[in-house]
């Protein structure tokens, strides 16, 4: 453990920025004045009731949502319209989605060798080598040449996060990763992330699995209605927590 | 009494029961005759069930005798009664009628009237001596389009070079006879075509300074150049073939070079189409637009007609188009606008996270839509689009009116040789027609249920 906590050692480097950022669908004000640094090497879970803009929040860091207001600075690059930056910034940050967003015409290592390929130009045998590297980290290498309908959710999901780690990316993204998993699935995912998490990846995750935030983040995030309500340590935030609002969220999620 | 429910409460599995064969009843040909044929009339235990069992009996009866009814009626007309030989209508006409047929025997089909004239069936109106040339053009088809519908045929991307890029001007040139009037100012406007574009990109060069682009894009172009020029010279080139003109194409041929023509273009006409009336870019939306609401809105007899008569109008006089290039292109055209609807209708069925997935992965635009989302859109449209093809191939019976004899046109005038006239002619004519169409459309329909099997990859969650 002590090993472990070695390596999740956080730099001074800034990852992301996020400053004065607002967002609105339409009328609907989602985000509402975001300030966040993320430093390299840390490890954020965001929580919060549905609706809050957690997800939203994420989306906007690889510009699958667009911000209106503010600054998004990722990997020194700021968010613009300009889509050379956008693609550089998602070449760099990999994500994960609740509903994995695997590609179900193509096998499993099809699905991670596409980018790899066709961003990156690697040439298709070394690709296939760094599919099978990170199909062994997630443990499913054996799965390769299946279709991604023939596995359970949870291999799934496994894939989902080798696909992006074969970008190689500096930034990982989780949207809810193991919401819509089966209970005897979810453990076989968050080990994964456990793992990633140790390996010292920056890493934000928005999801309700509390003994992962306690595990391995650095910091816990509370968002409610558009705003970032409260943020501490995990062992600070769940033991000690400030905000009524965070009170009454943690009382609701812990049966 | 604690004790003794705490007892009734505990259950615990000690042996773990291993898979078993289902019973005798439930597989093989018993399961399927009871099923599918017997257990809807053997039900009598109400007043309601023993009702409907005798219901069901008498529907039985009653599709067996209609079954027994259109076969027979069929063989008799086609086979037994029918008559196989005979030199002229007399054959097939009854003894009142200056016939050989006996008064009162039954007349089926009158097959001679087919095959006596079954070359121009086939070929219209195509001089015999040179018939050949239109079944070379069979065999280079076949030799082309059947490795390419192999999926594990070896070749693959010299089989489609050589069946879209070289086999159209090889039958244009083998079924027209070639040697067309090309001027040396064709030659000289394309030269001056690819000089103008070779300047654009010497000037973007200078202007962008991207590595490379002046020399990648000069080698597109040459290679462009190379292809017009080739194709410009073989168009032009005595190879010592009659010319044929399209007016004496005819018959299945015709049909066929219609129906592919339509086929071939209408697929990626309609898929880019699809795309840009979907495009986020107001302008190319509403090109799309109104293109596939035009041509959807009017029936293809009225584009036909408009197409001989009108489109003469908006050119000089002397220009007059070829009727059958005029009919191809619409048939393209309107086809084409259907297929941008079938292939709209996969897209939207494409769920956001597809998109999401390959734009998070770093996929441009066109690698997001021909890597990810057209190919699965494509897939789960192929019954809608070899429905369009099917619906496509025998509208070109359409283009008889027009005055092309195609299949169909080609019967009708075949009808009208009073030396062949006999009762039961059209009767067979139509047969014969339907029986020749039916093969064709069945076979791309088979050909797209293999398809679809084959490109299945598990289930969707």
């Amino acid at each position: 453990m002590a090993d472990a906590a070695k390596k999740m050692e956080i730099s001074d480097e800034i990852a992301i920025e996020i400053s004065g950022m607002n967002k609105w669908y339409g009328d609907f004000h989602v985000l509402r004045d975001i300030n966040l640094t993320v430093q390299r090497g840390e490890r954020i879970v965001i929580c919060g009731p549905s609706g809050s803009g957690k997800s939203t929040l994420i989306r906007c860091i690889n510009r699958l949502e667009e911000h209106q207001k503010g600054k998004i600075v990722v990997d020194g690059i700021e968010l613009t319209n300009d889509l050379k930056k956008i693609d550089e910034i998602r070449r760099e940050v990999g994500m994960c989605f609740q509903h994995f967003n695997l590609f179900p015409h193509l096998t499993v290592l099809e699905n991670c060798t596409l980018a790899p390929i066709w961003v990156r130009k690697t040439p298709k045998a070394d690709a296939e080598a760094v599919a099978m590297k990170y199909l062994e980290r997630v443990k499913i290498p054996e799965q390769a040449d299946k279709y991604p309908g023939q596995l359970s959710g949870g291999q799934q999901q496994r894939v989902a996060i080798a696909r992006s780690l074969c970008m190689e990316p500096k930034i990982m993204l989780f949207d809810e990763p193991t919401s819509a998993l089966d209970p005897e699935m979810i453990k076989e995912v968050l080990e994964v992330m456990v793992d990633l998490a140790e390996s010292g990846m920056t890493m934000l995750c928005v999801t309700h699995e509390m003994g992962f935030a306690r595990k391995v983040a650095n910091r816990v995030i509370f968002m409610d209605e558009g705003q970032i309500i409260e943020q501490n340590s995990p062992d600070q935030f769940f033991d000690n927590p400030k905000s009524d609002r965070t009170k009454l969220f943690l009382s609701q999620i812990i049966h | 009494m604690a004790n003794a429910s705490k007892k009734e409460l505990l259950y615990v599995r000690t042996e773990m029961v291993p898979q078993q064969p289902p019973p005798a009843g439930e597989v093989g040909i018993r399961k399927w005759i009871w099923e599918n044929l017997l257990s809807s009339m053997s039900k009598f235990s109400t007043v309601g069930e023993t009702i409907s069992s005798i219901l069901m009996m008498f529907l039985t009866l009653f599709v067996i005798w209609a079954i027994y009814m259109v076969v027979s009626i069929l063989y008799h007309f086609a086979l037994g009664d029918a008559i196989f030989t005979g030199t002229d209508g007399s054959f097939c006409r009854p003894v009142d009628n200056q016939g050989k047929i006996p008064l009162g025997q039954n007349i089926g089909a009158c097959w001679p009237f087919i095959t006596h004239r079954i070359g121009q069936f086939m070929n219209g109106f195509y001089p015999e001596a040179e018939r050949w040339r239109v079944y070379l053009t069979y065999i280079l088809a076949a030799a082309l389009i059947i490795p390419a519908a192999m999926p594990d045929a070896p070749g693959k991307t010299i089989n489609s070079i050589l069946l879209f890029g070289v086999f159209p001007f090889v039958a244009t040139v083998l079924l027209s006879g070639g040697h067309m009037d090309i001027s040396a100012s064709s030659y000289t406007f394309w030269a001056v075509v690819f000089g103008v574009l070779l300047a654009v990109l010497a000037v973007f060069q200078i202007v962008t300074k991207i590595e490379g682009l002046f020399m990648k894009g000069a080698k597109i172009l040459a290679i462009a150049a190379i292809a017009i020029f080739a194709i410009l010279f073989v168009l032009g080139f005595d190879f010592g073939l009659a010319y044929i003109e399209t007016s004496k194409w005819g018959g299945l041929m015709l049909t066929l070079v219609i129906g592919l023509v339509g086929i071939v273009v209408s697929l990626p006409l309609g898929i880019i189409l699809a795309l840009a009336r979907r495009s986020h870019m107001p302008a190319v939306r509403l090109v799309a637009t109104i293109f596939i609401e035009v041509f959807r809105g009017v029936p293809l007899i009225t584009v036909l007609f408009m197409s001989s008569v009108m489109l003469p109008l908006f050119f000089p006089e002397g220009v007059s188009f070829d009727k059958l290039i005029r009919a191809l292109i619409v048939v393209a055209l309107f086809s084409s606008a259907y297929m941008a609807e079938v292939v709209r209708g996969g897209l939207q069925a494409i769920p956001k996270g597809q998109y999401e997935g390959a734009q998070a992965l770093g996929l441009s635009f066109w690698q997001t839509n021909n890597l990810i989302t057209m190919p699965q859109a494509l897939k789960m449209v192929i019954p809608g689009i070899v429905n369009t093809f099917i619906g496509l191939f025998k509208d070109t019976s359409l283009v008889s009116i027009i005055g092309l004899f195609d299949f169909l046109g080609i019967l009708d005038s075949a009808l009208q040789d009073t030396k062949w006239l006999a009762p039961t002619n059209q009767m067979t004519g139509y047969l014969f027609l339907a029986i020749v169409y039916w093969i064709f459309t069945f076979s791309m329909s088979r050909y797209s249920m293999y398809t679809e099997n084959r490109l299945h990859t598990g289930h969707k969650r």
